[in-house]
């Protein structure tokens, strides 16, 4: 279910790191909270965005939610897939809907970030306390 | 929802939250010479007949038994009683923001009703719950269109209405965008050669008003053309709105800012009116204000909601579109009202006998010795005229003879003291527009 050769946020982001590039979307744990997907805010490309910080939402049917960049660096490219079907996002977070792809900073900056083992353990203990 | 007042240790602990020691501190950044330091001077209370007095005494101040020809941005045009009518019902006139759609379908579909109508008359594809008035409409296209581009300036006719352009100014202050005015030729319409290339690469918006403050219609499709191949959006302001009647809708402009009191709403002494927000489907998400949505309950009945409420910001806080958190619900219903009353063939009829008027006055007052048109551009129902003497001096005459004159252009534009915007409505007989004109030709016989 989660791609081990990506890292995960605790805002449960995913990114894939491909050399200095990474590609950044929304885990299936968080599109399952959110509900059906009506609508993708991103950013324009040339974007600096700053890991930890807000990079654009995501609105449901339930709500808005602001998403967290894992990765600080350029925005280079966004998903223009999802600008006419974001309900891709609830179907394929983690390969067809990404959302952006960041030129970044220091590609080292997600060795911090948690593996699929230990996000997917992060999701059980969520999951416990609801 | 209680609202009960705040006790004085609750009031310094909110001030200590925001980290402000007094009243005082907190209200610090609005200069002293505006801070009120002693109680309102307010008159004690009265009885009911005293009170019934009082309303009298004022009603009396009206100007009843004159003749008006002063539009620019107000009308007066004929309303239905029906429409005061229903818009008293207690279910409209006290009912609450439709949150709750369950309880408040009635005032959804009048919105819903509201947004159709405007869209059906401006040509555009959605258009919101309404805005304030039109002045503020507009500087909310503005606003939008900065956020659409990306861009901080904008370039605007000075043949806009000029408190339009002065709300638009008082925004932009604190909001840094860059206002810059543009011109107008003989024809009375925008400078076009003035929109260089250069200017609108740079530029969110052109905003033009139409027919304009000197009452001439823009030319909108090569203002589009011009402002699209640079990446600007055309931004189209309507203060008149029963033009709509007979001209071509503003379906080339991106944004139409219209002010809708024309639909049936009384002039009321400068207001309340209703502001209109319309635009391309594509730029929803950046429109501002409230808007109403079609959809099925659970068993499948058509019904209403509030859509699109997360552009809104009593959801999205500080990342709205706008800090507009109501609409003119029931002027917006009323101008609804008056809409469906006279119909499609009524607003056109409406519009048509406008312009006849307008240009009979025109034809009667250009027959005076040394009063001509100020502008050569094709007009609805408001035409400049310049006059061989100070339109302030001719009014003050008129004024005498129970005649409300022109708009006297002096007052916005320096250069045209000799120069007024008259407006003729159907309200208008025939009679009056000669008695009026009768008055004009003495006033300029007389010798100063």
């Amino acid at each position: 279910m989660y791609p081990t050769d990506y890292r995960y946020t605790k805002q449960h982001e995913w990114v894939k790191i491909d050399g200095t590039i990474g590609t950044v979307g929304i885990t299936d744990y968080a599109q399952q909270e959110l509900g059906d997907v009506v609508f993708v805010e991103m950013p324009k490309s040339g974007t600096k965005i700053k890991a930890g910080t807000s990079f654009g939402t995501v609105e449901s049917v339930k709500a808005v939610s602001e998403i967290f960049s894992p990765v600080s660096g350029e925005v280079t490219e966004t998903n223009a897939l999802l600008a006419d079907a974001p309900e891709k996002i609830n179907s394929d977070p983690h390969v067809t809907a990404w959302l952006i792809k960041v030129k970044l900073d220091d590609p080292k900056e997600a060795a911090s970030l948690m593996d699929a083992a230990a996000y997917q353990a992060y999701i059980a203990a969520a999951a416990k306390d609801h | 929802m209680r609202y009960l007042p705040k006790s004085p240790s609750e009031r310094q602990e909110m001030l200590a939250a925001i980290g402000a020691g007094s009243i005082d501190e907190l209200f610090k950044s609005i200069p002293e010479k505006f801070r009120l330091r002693e109680p309102l001077a307010l008159p004690g209370p009265l009885s009911e007949a005293e009170i019934i007095q009082y309303f009298k005494a004022r009603a009396d101040e009206n100007s009843v038994g004159y003749t008006s020809f002063l539009g620019a941005g107000v009308y007066s045009h004929l309303r239905s009683v029906v429409s005061d009518a229903i818009i008293q019902r207690g279910e409209f006139l006290t009912s609450y923001t439709p949150y709750q759609a369950e309880f408040a379908q009635g005032t959804l579909t009048a919105i819903f009703e509201f947004q159709t109508l405007m869209c059906q008359i401006t040509g555009q594809e959605v258009a919101n719950a309404s805005m304030y008035d039109g002045s503020t409409a507009l500087t909310e296209a503005v606003l939008m269109a900065e956020r659409l581009t990306d861009r901080d300036y904008v370039l605007v006719a000075r043949s806009v209405h000029p408190e339009y352009r002065q709300v638009l100014h008082t925004y932009a202050k604190n909001l840094g965008l860059k206002v810059e005015e543009i011109g107008f030729t003989e024809s009375g319409q925008i400078d076009r050669a003035a929109l260089t290339q250069d200017k609108l690469s740079k530029a969110a918006a052109v905003v033009v008003q139409s027919p304009n403050f000197f009452g001439v219609l823009e030319d909108l499709p090569p203002l589009a053309e011009a402002a699209h191949a640079q990446g600007s959006l055309l931004i189209t302001t309507i203060t008149e709105a029963v033009s709509l009647g007979i001209v071509r809708p503003p379906v080339e402009a991106d944004i139409v800012a219209m002010e809708g009191q024309a639909f049936g709403i009384a002039p009321s002494y400068g207001g309340p009116y209703v502001g209109v927000i319309a635009t391309r489907d594509k730029f929803v998400r950046q429109m501002p204000g409230r808007l109403a949505g079609q959809t099925t309950d659970a068993a499948g009945n058509r019904g209403f909601v509030l859509t699109l409420a997360t552009r809104e910001q009593h959801i999205r806080r500080e990342k709205a579109t706008s800090n507009i958190c109501t609409n003119e619900a029931l002027y917006a219903l009323a101008a609804t009202i008056h809409l469906c009353l006279i119909g499609k063939e009524g607003i056109r009829e409406q519009a048509l006998q406008n312009l006849a008027k307008a240009r009979f006055a025109q034809a009667e007052l250009e027959k005076i010795p040394g009063v001509r048109r100020a502008f050569s551009g094709r007009t609805f129902n408001e035409f400049a005229l310049e006059f061989p003497r100070s339109v302030k001096l001719i009014n003050a005459e008129l004024l005498k003879e129970k005649i409300v004159g022109p708009f006297s252009l002096g007052v916005n534009y320096p250069e045209l003291t000799k120069n007024a915007v008259v407006c003729v409505t159907e309200t208008t007989s025939r009679a009056e527009i000669e008695r009026f004109a009768a008055a004009v030709r003495k006033i300029l016989d007389k010798p100063l």
